[in-house]
């Protein structure tokens, strides 16, 4: 179980949450017409072994998405902030 | 290199097995080779051998950071079946189908491939329908596939839970009497032999660090054990895909994650088949040394621990006994995790790279081990001849761009989102 | 019932008074509560207990703890039966029926025991040499044998009746073992103010101070301790429990069994898997001792020296009259002083020349014979140890023995400490690993960390208590621990490098691995430890190669000319002990397993003759009885009911959403391929949203419910994807939008009316709501109270006939719902189930889950005009990717059987007339209905785009039942092309 720090709901098991994947993506204007803006949101990840900035929604508590930085080679969790307030 | 026969048995048994031979050359590199295969796995290893057998090239180097078959061939549940619904992948894996069928000979080393068949249960007339669906295709394709009601489910598999009281009551199935399962690391060892008999050499305990350009062209790769010339290099690393495809300079549509296996503790023999639960995520099978070998979903985010949840091996728990309450006092001997290149449509990415001189194999998702034989013939055609292979024409890295994915489970990429 | 002559008449931690009854393999033995099922075999002087994996070789009891590879025996029978169990763990039970395993057909007369005489044929990996001929398929063939011959226990093939536990539980600081150690660590722990969980596998408190006297003075300091940890209510002792794996988050799976003799808990779990979330660990698992490696090492009889002790004073069996210990190091003699004043004749041999002088001066005392520089070389007899070969300064001798004792050194007990990748590390000065570098949240203490003299065991606990107390932030002053000094010395063990054996000497017991497969093995160049592993199958057995790993090590360091930290370690796998499956599915089986979801009509669908069906775990009416013998009457009659008077459709299964805010339009306008932003109040729409990647995702109504507030309806199966989806767009991408959703969809319960008398049975029902055409059209919202409680009507058709949705509070559902069935009875209303609904939808040409199957577009589903000439939606930009919109693709189309008496199915694959069927086909047939209407079976499909022109025929192919019909394309509507009955 990776423990995640929810900032509304406290300590919680990460299998109250949904992962979103890949929050370091940009994700165009929902206006933008520009195809390979488009594929590098959708498809393209950096996909690193180490520290990755990545979402979670507490879907079984508060159901805010929360940005979570984890490293991936050992799952340690070093910060957990709302989505909302954190945008890179 | 000696063949291997009962009788080399029966000779070393009277010699006190002292004339047996390494089974492959521990290589040190040569400045340069024609084919440098980055990744001593099922796929590397298959790869270099197709390159020397069908192709004549055999100045071929396998680079392997630990030990051939430490990866993903050497930790999954070696489910081996052909019964795929698209167009592009059907084709693809019936030809594997048909090498795994010859592998032991054409390698000369059992690689058990056992052919017990694959049954996936249905649990509602739709279920079975849409199963219909898949071995219409099959069956049109020249795969063997069959449709079972309820009643010869329970002749084939007896130990399934038929009661009253089954949480999704067995409808059906669908099944293949081709599928089956084989001894992972003998498919590695095999191929490792082989290729070694070939004048292939491969390197253990060596990493890739980098790639040696001139100019746009990939010449060698640098390496723990120094530079090392290429004509062209070929990448088989899946599961680790993404960071040696960045040291190249290539940015792809894949992220790791991981998939655990469990085995039990060695049984007298119960489950003859390879049976998958269609209510849920669960497959098992039993390895001839009688452990049951099963698996389940993925742990669900980005991983390169190859370690899994406490929380999924209690998700495939709860599965296993919903289908086959007799193993409730079955002892679960260990489990582990094994890193995928997840691909998002779940199909395989083999094919030439924008930079001239590197060939890409990864994106095996959770389906690699099946493939093998047919990926590392397809990937030796495509860096011999510098273009895919018919079979693998539909696995290029382009169809993200264009659109024409490959996704049999419809979920679509970043899946979690759907 | 055989007399307990091994058992010494006093002294030991078994009640006397607490006789048990058992049998094994059918005799009726007796033995004490406090036993092993171990212990109690010993003390009836049962020493052949198994047989090995490969050879069948006889095997007796080698330890005295989980590490046991010998003595594996099954348990029970029925859905009770459990292969496999040591009996060194089994706590023995009253009744506890006992078989031996892996024999054929009996345990000392086992047919595959000649397998031995092969022996040199099945050699480590011969069988990837051979069975390869003389077909392809030969392997299926031998395969069979070998699976037969294979394999340990049985399974049984019956449920188990029994209950099992999944919990969950918190503590400040987990310790792991209750030896010396792990006592003082939970001492300090607790005094420090932390809340403590003291974990142990055993039944009993203690580790390896139960080897010692029972009425000694470390038997006192066990007593002190023990009552101090009970008097704290801080501190949970958990017994009989296994830490069996240590996952991320300092999450420990813990499994722990019931007590087998507290008839008070009989009702309870058999055994409960419990997952602790430490904000602390301490490791406290003690070390393993390692076997010596020489010929015939295997016998029954042979038997790790502590494991001895163990049964010598905590069980009171002498296990043996005529004993040689064999010691590499100080702490086997303990063994050989303990058996000798209990009456054994011992002989120690030690590897070593000088064993140090006050031993010497003890086995000289308690007439304890001693030969310095010798070892074992092999041993007689076959299921029992006779003799033992000797080799030392004079020469080999042979010496009659019923019992020998092996210590070949300790192996720390690291492989928890592992689980999470954290490799060991070689220490030369104890010739063993110890783990690696730990986070800041865990600590180690005593012997797993190197530590092994019980005086240092507890200083080191203590501290590792107060280190652990400490990173939780509790440190209150904690007073020294009670101090025990057993006197023993530590050595590192010398290290023995055997010679060629003269017959199989094992280094892995169970299974059957011996010092000439590891040669095998590095000759071919399995050199790398997990090759080794993988070629011999040393470590695959059921106790993980507790025993056998540092053996294997040693012997291939040897072999490479290299030490063993070069040669290197393996990867621990969890669990540490194996655990049951059904203890880890806990009550999650049988109804409890992905539990089914309810409609608030539920219960009258089942006392209505309902067939149910699952759908997405929500239980659906799939046809009524009450319509027609089985599915395929049912569902036709049903439609007929809907067409020509009415039908009730329960859809309460919808996700329902509540979109409120002031952008909510905008909001809406983006999620959705077609636009909302003009809807305007009280009026519904059907909207379809896309994936990013442009293909369709999820399609429902939305209703503008007032300027800023819609009510959105989806897909049963995508609620939970669609509600998650349009959160994360708020959340991420559009923050600025000022909108809120939430779920509402189990506050109502929602039903549709649908047929040409549905607005009749709403003015009956409702006659104080006017639902004329003027203020209900089609699309249209009506929003009031029923009986007090707040109902919408929504005015939507999916069948293509005049139709309501009705929303009311979910309690009331069922009541609307028998309302309306009564208001509805002269009109001829009756229910119908989602079959029905299936065929009214494909006969009216609208798309559902067959054809959203994730890898459609819009346009191939025929709704591109929905979008328009709109963008900046979701998924826009990707849809015009160019294969998706290449003429050719697949797009839907309608069929119509043209050959009579015949049927369209579902799944076929579509071919032109004359062409060969082989391949992938043209298409598919995605649904069918028969149709009323028509008269004959008609269906939606996905064809080539260029081949789709309506009028042309195509063949449906469908191989799995031999048959192939003739249907004619035409447009995806059969019924009422221009909608006139939607106002009828």
């Amino acid at each position: 179980m990776l423990r995640i720090e929810c900032p509304c709901c406290g300590p919680r098991d990460h299998d109250e949450f949904r992962y979103g994947g890949d929050a370091s993506v940009t994700r165009p204007a929902h206006d933008d017409p520009d195809p390979e803006a488009w594929y590098a949101y959708v498809y393209v990840r950096k996909n690193p072994a180490g520290l990755h900035r990545e979402f979670w929604q507490h879907v079984i508590g508060c159901r805010q998405w929360l940005v979570v930085e984890r490293d991936t080679r050992n799952h340690v969790i070093s910060s957990v902030a709302f989505a909302r307030t954190s945008q890179a | 290199m000696a063949r291997y026969s009962a009788f080399s048995i029966f000779r070393n048994a009277l010699s006190g097995q002292k004339s047996w031979q390494r089974a492959w050359r521990a290589a040190e590199p040569k400045p340069s080779y024609d084919v440098i295969v980055i990744g001593g796995g099922g796929h590397g290893l298959a790869t270099a051998f197709y390159l020397a057998e069908n192709h004549g090239i055999r100045n071929v180097a396998v680079i392997e950071k630990g030990y051939v078959g430490g990866g993903n061939v050497g930790r999954n549940t070696t489910v081996i079946r052909s019964n795929y619904l698209l167009d592009g992948n059907t084709q693809f894996y019936e030809f594997s189908m048909k090498l795994w069928e010859g592998m032991s000979r054409a390698l000369n080393f059992n690689v058990m491939f056992s052919q017990r068949g694959q049954l996936v249960t249905a649990h509602s007339a739709d279920q079975l329908d849409g199963f219909s669906h898949r071995a219409n295709i099959m069956r049109l394709n020249g795969i063997d596939a069959d449709i079972l009601d309820r009643e010869e489910v329970r002749r084939l598999v007896p130990y399934l839970d038929f009661s009253d009281t089954a949480r999704f009551p067995i409808h059906g199935a669908i099944f293949q009497g081709r599928a089956g399962t084989a001894r992972h690391d003998a498919v590695a060892w095999g191929y490792a032999r082989a290729a070694d008999g070939h004048g292939v050499d491969i390197i253990q305990n060596c990493e890739v660090t980098g790639f040696v350009r001139d100019g746009e062209r990939i010449v060698g790769v640098e390496t723990t054990k120094g530079r090392i010339g290429a004509g062209k290099v070929g990448l088989a690393v899946a599961g680790h895909t993404s960071i040696l495809g960045a040291k190249a300079g290539l940015e792809l549509p894949i992220e790791s994650h991981v998939l655990q296996a469990f085995v039990t503790e060695p049984l007298k023999p119960l489950v003859d088949h390879v049976v998958a639960y269609g209510a849920d995520h669960f497959y098992v099978s039993q390895s001839d040394k009688g452990g049951l070998v099963f698996g389940g979903n993925l742990d669900g985010y980005n991983s390169y621990a190859q370690r899994g949840n406490l929380g999924v091996v209690r998700e495939v728990a709860e599965a296993a006994i919903a289908l086959m309450p007799c193993i409730s006092r079955i002892r679960l001997l260990r489990h582990w995790g094994g890193v995928m290149d997840m691909t998002p449509d779940a199909s395989p990415i083999i094919c030439p790279t924008a930079i001239d001189g590197l060939y890409l194999n990864g994106g095996w998702c959770y389906g690699g081990f099946k493939a093998t034989p047919a990926s590392g013939w397809c990937f030796a055609h495509t860096i011999a001849t510098g273009k895919p292979h018919p079979l693998i024409a539909a696995y290029g890295l382009d169809r993200f761009r264009t659109g024409r994915t490959l996704d049999e489970a419809g979920v679509g990429p970043s899946a979690w989102l759907q | 019932m055989n007399a307990q002559n091994q058992r010494l008449p006093g002294g030991g931690r078994i009640d006397r008074s607490h006789p048990i009854e058992f049998s094994f393999d059918g005799r009726k033995l007796a033995g004490y509560r406090g036993d092993t099922l171990a212990s109690a075999l010993l003390a009836n002087g049962v020493t052949l207990v198994g047989r090995s994996f490969k050879y069948h070789r006889p095997r007796g009891i080698l330890s005295a703890g989980p590490e046991e590879p010998n003595a594996l025996v099954t348990l029970g029978s029925g859905g009770r039966r459990e292969p496999n169990l040591p009996a060194t763990t089994l706590e023995l039970g009253d009744g506890m029926v006992v078989e031996t395993q892996n024999r054929w057909p009996s345990l000392a007369f086992d047919v595959q025991s000649l397998n031995g005489l092969f022996g040199p044929f099945l050699s480590a990996g011969f069988y990837y040499k051979t069975f390869m001929g003389p077909t392809r398929r030969a392997w299926m063939f031998y395969e069979h044998f070998i699976r037969k011959a294979a394999g340990l226990g049985r399974a049984g093939t019956d449920p188990d009746p029994a209950r099992y536990e999944v919990r969950h539980a918190f503590a400040d600081v987990a310790i792991i073992g209750s030896g010396p150690a792990g006592l003082s660590a939970a001492r300090a722990a607790a005094a420090a103010g932390a809340r403590v969980a003291l974990i142990e596998q055993d039944f009993l408190l203690g580790g390896q101070l139960l080897a010692e006297r029972s009425d000694g003075i470390a038997a006192a300091w066990l007593n002190e301790v023990e009552a101090e940890l009970k008097g704290l209510e801080t501190v949970t002792l958990m017994k009989r429990t296994s830490a069996f794996g240590v996952y991320d988050g300092n999450v420990l799976g813990l499994a722990a069994q019931r007590e087998p003799l507290d008839t008070r808990s009989t009702g309870e779990a058999r055994q409960t898997v419990t997952m602790l979330r430490a904000h602390s660990v301490v490791f406290a698992t003690g070390a393993i001792e390692r076997p010596m490696v020489f010929s015939n090492n295997d016998r029954p009889g042979v038997m790790l020296a502590s494991a001895a002790r163990t049964y010598l004073n905590r069980f009171a069996v002498l296990p043996g009259k005529k004993i040689i210990v064999a010691a590499a190091n100080d702490a086997a003699w303990r063994t050989a002083f303990d058996l000798a004043e209990a009456g054994a004749e011992v002989t120690v041999a030690d590897l070593r020349a000088a064993p140090p002088p006050a031993l010497a001066a003890e086995a000289g005392r308690l007439g304890v014979a001693v030969r310095t520089a010798t070892r074992i070389v092999d041993l007689r007899g076959g299921h029992a140890v006779r003799r033992a070969t000797l080799s030392g300064p004079g020469g080999q001798s042979e010496t009659a023995c019923d019992l020998v004792c092996m210590s070949g050194g300790w192996s720390p007990t690291v492989h928890l400490t592992s689980h999470l990748g954290i490799k060991p590390r070689y220490r030369d000065d104890i010739d063993g690993f110890v783990p690696g570098i730990f986070p800041a949240s865990w600590s180690g203490a005593g012997a797993m960390m190197g530590a092994y003299a019980t005086a240092d065991t507890i200083e080191d606990g203590h501290r590792a208590g107060i280190e652990a107390a400490s990173f939780c932030g509790k440190s209150a002053p904690v007073s020294a621990p009670p101090k025990l000094d057993l006197g023993e010395t530590v050595t590192a063990p010398l290290r023995d490098v055997p010679s060629a054996h003269r017959g199989k000497a094992f280094v892995d017991f169970q299974m059957d691995v011996t010092t000439k497969d590891i040669e095998l093995a590095h000759r071919e160049g399995y050199e790398s430890v997990e090759h080794l592993k993988r070629y011999t199958t040393l470590g695959m057995g059921t106790d993980q190669g507790k025993t056998s790993n540092f053996a294997a090590l040693a012997a291939m360091a040897g072999l490479r000319g290299a030490t063993v930290p070069e040669t290197g370690t393996t990867t621990f796998r969890p669990p540490f002990t194996p655990v049951a499956i059904g203890a880890l599915a806990g009550r999650a089986t049988g109804h409890h397993f992905k539990p089914f979801r309810r409609t608030p009509m539920h219960d009258w669908h089942q006392a209505n003759g309902a067939d149910m069906l699952e759908v997405g775990l929500w239980m659906r009416p799939w046809f009524y009885r009450q319509s027609g013998a089985d599915v395929n009457e049912a569902y036709v009659a049903e439609m007929r009911t809907v067409r020509q008077a009415a039908g009730l459709m329960d859809i309460s299964t919808l996700g329902k959403i509540d979109v409120q805010g002031p952008d909510a339009a905008i909001f809406l306008d983006r999620v959705y391929a077609n636009g909302f932003a003009k809807l305007p109040v009280g009026r519904a729409r059907y909207g379809v949203m896309l994936r990013d990647d442009g293909i369709v995702f999820d399609d429902g109504t939305t209703t503008r419910l007032a300027e800023s507030r819609f009510f959105m309806t989806t897909s049963t199966a995508k609620a939970a994807d669609v509600l998650s989806r349009l959160e994360f767009l708020l959340d991420t991408a559009w923050p600025d939008l000022r909108v809120a959703v939430t779920s509402v969809s189990d506050e109502w319960a929602a039903m549709s009316i649908a047929g040409p008398q549905s607005r009749a049975i709403l003015a009956a029902e409702f006659p104080s709501l006017d639902v004329s055409d003027a203020a209900l059209p089609h699309m249209g919202l009506l929003e009031g109270e029923w009986e007090g409680r707040a109902l919408r009507i929504l005015r939507l058709s999916y069948s293509g006939e005049r139709a309501y949705e009705l929303y009311v509070g979910a309690t009331a559902g069922a009541q609307l719902w028998n309302r309306l069935l009564e208001a509805g009875d002269p009109f001829g209303l009756k229910p119908y189930g989602v079959e029905a609904l299936g065929a009214l939808r494909v006969e009216k040409g609208h798309v559902a889950g067959p054809e959203i199957d994730g890898r459609t577009t819009l346009d191939d589903l025929g709704l591109g005009r929905i979008a328009g000439k709109r963008s900046g939606f979701v998924g826009d930009v990707l849809r015009r990717r160019p294969a998706l919109l290449a003429p050719a693709r697949e797009r839907l189309v309608g069929l119509e059987c043209i050959e009579d008496g015949k049927r369209l199915r579902g799944g076929a694959i579509l071919f032109l007339p004359g062409e060969k069927a082989h391949g992938h086909g043209r298409g598919r047939v995605t649904s069918v209905t028969f149709s009323p209407e028509r008269g004959h079976y008609v269906g939606l499909a996905l064809l080539a785009g260029d081949m789709a022109a309506e009028g042309n025929e195509v063949v449906a192919v469908y191989p799995m039942k031999a048959e192939t019909v003739r249907a004619r394309i035409v447009a995806p509507v059969f019924l009422d092309p221009q909608g006139e009955r939607l106002h009828g």
